[in-house]
C-alpha cells in the first residue's frame, strides 16, 4: 500500500541498532535492564543458596516471641514480657516522635537564621553565617555525642535534689533538669467529659479543629470584607478569641490540674519524663538541619529578584507587604522542594539514635532484636520497609504542599 | 536610531503645560562609596511636561530618576514630589511613591499574578480600593494599553510589549500624576517598541507629566518638550529638541550624536 510520498524505507541492519538515533537508545536500555535484572537474579540465588547452607530460613514468627528487654522511653505502655513486635513499634513510634519534632523545631531554627542572615545588621548577620558554618559542616554523629555528653556532666544528679541543703533546686517547683533528663508537670483532667486522659484529650483535639476552622472562617471573611469595602478588617484578636475562649471554657469545666514531678526514692517519679536521650537527639537534628534550612530559605529568598522588591516599592507597598505579596509566594516555590529532602533526611539521621541509646526503631528492632534472634535479613528488611514508607509519606505530603505553592504558569 | 518607530500624527497642540511646579530638584549629589554618581543636579519639571532623558550608560540617567521615588538614596540637596520634600520620613516617601508610577526596563510583573491581579495589587493594597472597583480600574487600564484580553494570563505568556505595557497599565492603575520611565524599550524587539512607544504617546497626550530615560531618539523629537543630555553624573545641556539635535551646543552632546545618529 505504499504511495509515491511515503519515505524511501531503508533496509533494516544489525549495526542501526548502535548507530541510528532511532534505536540507539532503544538498545541501551533493553541492555541495562537486562543487567539489572541478571544482577537481581544473581542476589537473589546468593542469598537464597548462603541461607541454605547456614541452615536458615525467612521466618517472620519471632516477632511474637517475648522481647525481654526493657525500653525506658516509650510513647505506648511496654514490659520486657511483651513481644518483638511490641518493641519494634514502640521503637516506630519514638522515631516518628523524633523525627516530628525535630523537623519543626528544624524549620523554626532555619527560617530565623535565614531570614536574619539577610539582615542588614553586620553582626546579626555573620553570627547567623557563623550558625550555619559551623553547625552544617560537622557531622550530625559528632553534635548527638557532644549534646548528651554536656547535659550529662552539666546537669545534677536527681539526688543533688534531696536533703535540706539540697545542690540543686526546681524551676519554678515544678521543672526539674537532671542528668537522666528533664522531668516537667503533666497536665491531666479532674473531672473529665470522658472516661479515661487520653479520650479526654481527644475532646480538645476536637475542639482545637474546631477553633481552626472558625479561625480559617473568620479569615474568609475578612477576605471578602476587604474586596467589598477595600479596607482589610482586623482579625487578630478575633482569631485569638475563638482559639482561647472555648480552651479556656473547657479546661476550666474539665478541671485542669497537674500533676507534678516529685524526688521519690532515687529518681523523680510522676509529670513527663523527657529522657536524656531524646532531647540531645532532638536538639543535635533541629540544629544541623536547621543550618541546612536556613541556606535554602535564604536561598528562596536572594531568588527572587532586586527588580521584584524595586517595583512593588514603586507601587507605594510598604516593606511588610512587599514581603508577604511579592516575595515570599515566589520564594516559597524555591525554598519547598529542598526542604522536603531536609524533612526526610532528619527522618533517616534519627537511626543516630542508637549513639546516645535512644530507642527509636533502629535501635530496637534493628538492634536489640536483631541481636538476639539472630534475624538480619528479615530484620533489615522490615527497617527498610519502615524507613521507606516513612520517607515517601513525608514526600507526599509535601509534595501536595509544593503543588498549591508552585508557579501556575511561566 | 530610527525615528519610524512612531507612525501616528502626534498632536502636539494637546500637550498643555502648566506653570505649576511638579518636580524640583535643587543642588542634589549621591555618591556610590567613593564614586560621585550624580553632581549637583538641578532640575525643574513643570506639570504637564514630557522630558526625556539622553547620554551615554553610566552617566547617572537612571540612578537620577530613580531617586525621584527613593528607590536610590541621594545624599544631598532637595528634592520636591508633587509639593512633598522627599526625606527619610517613611510618610513622605509613601506619599511620593503612590503619585509617582514607574516603569522598568525589565518590566519586573509579578510573575506569580496574573495580569488582573498584578494591577489590582497596589490599588487593593495601598489605595483600599474595593477589589470590585479595583478590578474595572484596572480592565479601563488594560483596553488603554489593548490588552484587555490578556487579564487573565500570566505575565509568563505575554511578548515583551505586551508585558511592557502592562508594565504602564499597572502604574496607572495608581492614578499616578508623575510617570518615570527608565529604559522602557530597550529589552524589546525593535517590532514591539512601536507598541509600547505608542502607548506613551497617548499618555503625553493626556497631559501626563513624564520624565525618560531612553535611547529612542525619535521618540524624543516628536514627543518631548525639552531633551536633558547627561554625562559623567552632571545635567551637561538641556534643550528643547529641535534645538537640542540641530544645533547641539557642547563637545560632549556633539560627540554623543555623532555616535548615536551618524548610522
Amino acid at each position: 500500500m505504499s504511495t509515491l510520498t511515503d519515505p524511501p524505507k531503508t533496509a533494516f541492519r544489525l549495526s542501526m541498532l548502535i548507530n541510528d538515533t532511532r534505536y540507539r537508545s532503544l538498545t541501551f536500555q533493553a541492555l541495562a535492564f537486562l543487567a539489572l535484572a541478571l544482577s537481581f537474579v544473581y542476589l537473589g540465588n546468593n542469598l537464597v543458596e548462603n541461607l541454605r547452607t547456614a541452615g536458615l530460613n525467612i521466618n517472620f514468627g519471632f516477632l511474637g516471641d517475648t522481647a525481654g528487654y526493657d525500653i525506658s522511653q516509650r510513647l505506648v505502655e511496654y514490659g520486657n514480657q511483651d513481644s518483638h513486635s511490641r518493641a519494634a513499634l514502640v521503637g516506630l513510634l519514638n522515631t516518628v516522635l523524633v523525627a516530628f519534632l525535630a523537623c519543626i523545631t528544624a524549620t523554626v531554627f532555619g527560617v530565623i537564621a535565614g531570614v536574619l542572615r539577610l539582615s542588614n545588621n553586620w553582626l546579626v548577620s555573620k553570627l547567623m553565617a557563623f550558625y550555619v558554618e559551623i553547625f552544617r559542616n560537622i557531622p550530625v554523629l559528632i553534635w548527638i555525642i557532644i549534646i548528651f555528653t554536656v547535659m550529662t556532666a552539666v546537669m545534677p544528679a536527681p539526688r543533688a535534689y534531696r536533703g535540706d541543703n539540697a545542690t540543686a533546686s526546681m524551676l519554678l517547683d515544678a521543672v526539674a533538669f537532671t542528668n537522666r533528663g528533664v522531668y516537667i508537670p503533666m497536665p491531666f483532667f479532674e473531672n473529665g467529659l470522658m472516661p479515661g486522659q487520653t479520650l479526654n484529650w481527644l475532646v480538645v483535639l476536637v475542639v482545637a479543629v474546631g477553633s481552626w476552622f472558625a479561625a480559617r472562617k473568620i479569615n474568609v471573611w475578612a477576605t471578602a470584607k476587604q474586596e467589598e469595602s477595600g479596607v482589610r478588617p482586623k482579625t487578630l484578636p478575633m482569631v485569638l478569641g475563638v482559639w482561647l475562649v472555648p480552651f479556656v471554657i473547657m479546661m476550666l469545666i474539665m478541671g485542669l490540674a497537674w500533676e507534678y514531678p516529685a524526688l521519690k526514692g532515687f529518681n523523680f517519679q510522676g509529670g513527663i519524663k523527657i529522657g536524656g536521650p531524646l532531647i540531645a537527639l532532638w536538639f543535635a537534628l533541629s540544629i544541623y538541619t536547621g543550618a541546612f534550612i536556613a541556606e535554602n530559605v535564604r536561598a528562596g529568598i536572594q531568588a527572587v529578584s532586586k527588580g521584584q522588591t524595586e517595583a512593588a516599592a514603586a507601587l507605594g507597598l510598604r516593606p511588610g507587604k512587599v514581603m508577604n505579596l511579592v516575595v515570599l509566594p515566589q520564594a516559597l516555590r524555591i525554598i519547598i522542594p529542598p526542604l522536603i529532602s531536609q524533612y526526610l533526611n532528619i527522618t533517616k539521621n534519627s537511626s543516630l539514635a542508637i549513639a546516645v541509646g535512644y530507642a527509636d526503631i533502629t535501635a530496637t528492632l534493628g538492634g536489640i532484636t536483631l541481636n538476639q534472634t539472630g534475624r538480619a535479613i528479615e530484620c533489615v528488611l522490615l527497617l527498610m520497609a519502615f524507613y521507606l514508607t516513612a520517607s515517601l509519606l513525608i514526600s507526599a505530603v509535601m509534595n501536595v504542599y509544593n503543588a498549591s505553592v508552585k508557579l501556575k504558569e511561566r | 536610531m530610527s525615528e519610524l518607530a512612531i507612525e501616528r500624527e502626534i498632536d502636539r497642540s494637546k500637550m498643555s503645560i502648566s506653570d505649576e511646579v511638579a518636580i524640583q530638584i535643587t543642588g542634589m549629589n549621591k555618591w556610590y562609596g567613593q564614586f560621585h554618581v550624580l553632581r549637583d543636579i538641578n532640575l525643574t519639571v513643570n506639570r504637564g511636561e514630557r522630558i526625556v532623558i539622553a547620554g551615554p550608560s553610566g552617566s547617572g540617567k537612571s540612578t537620577m530618576i530613580r531617586c525621584l521615588n527613593a528607590l536610590e538614596e541621594h545624599q544631598e540637596g532637595q528634592i520636591i514630589v508633587d509639593g512633598t520634600e522627599l526625606t527619610s520620613d517613611l510618610k513622605n516617601i509613601d506619599k511620593i511613591r503612590s503619585e509617582v508610577g514607574m516603569c522598568f526596563q525589565h518590566f519586573n510583573l509579578f510573575p506569580h499574578l496574573t495580569i488582573l491581579e498584578n494591577c489590582t495589587l497596589a490599588p487593593i493594597w495601598v489605595r483600599k480600593t474595593p477589589k470590585k472597583e479595583a478590578e474595572e480600574l484596572a480592565m479601563h487600564f488594560l483596553e488603554k494599553v489593548k490588552i484587555p484580553d490578556q487579564a487573565h494570563k500570566y505575565p509568563g505568556m505575554l511578548s515583551g510589549g505586551q508585558q511592557q505595557r502592562v508594565a504602564i497599565a499597572r502604574s496607572l492603575c495608581m492614578k499616578p500624576r508623575i510617570m518615570l520611565f527608565d529604559e522602557p524599550t530597550s529589552a524589546l524587539d525593535p517590532e514591539m517598541i512601536k507598541e509600547v512607544l505608542d502607548t506613551m504617546i497617548e499618555l503625553a497626550e493626556e497631559g501626563m507629566t513624564m520624565l525618560c530615560v531612553t535611547h529612542e531618539m525619535g521618540f524624543a523629537r516628536q514627543v518631548a518638550n525639552r531633551v536633558i543630555f547627561m554625562a559623567d553624573g552632571q545635567i551637561v545641556e538641556q534643550n528643547e529638541p529641535e534645538e537640542f539635535f540641530n544645533n547641539p551646543k557642547s563637545e560632549r552632546t556633539q560627540q554623543f550624536l555623532s555616535q548615536i545618529l551618524g548610522h
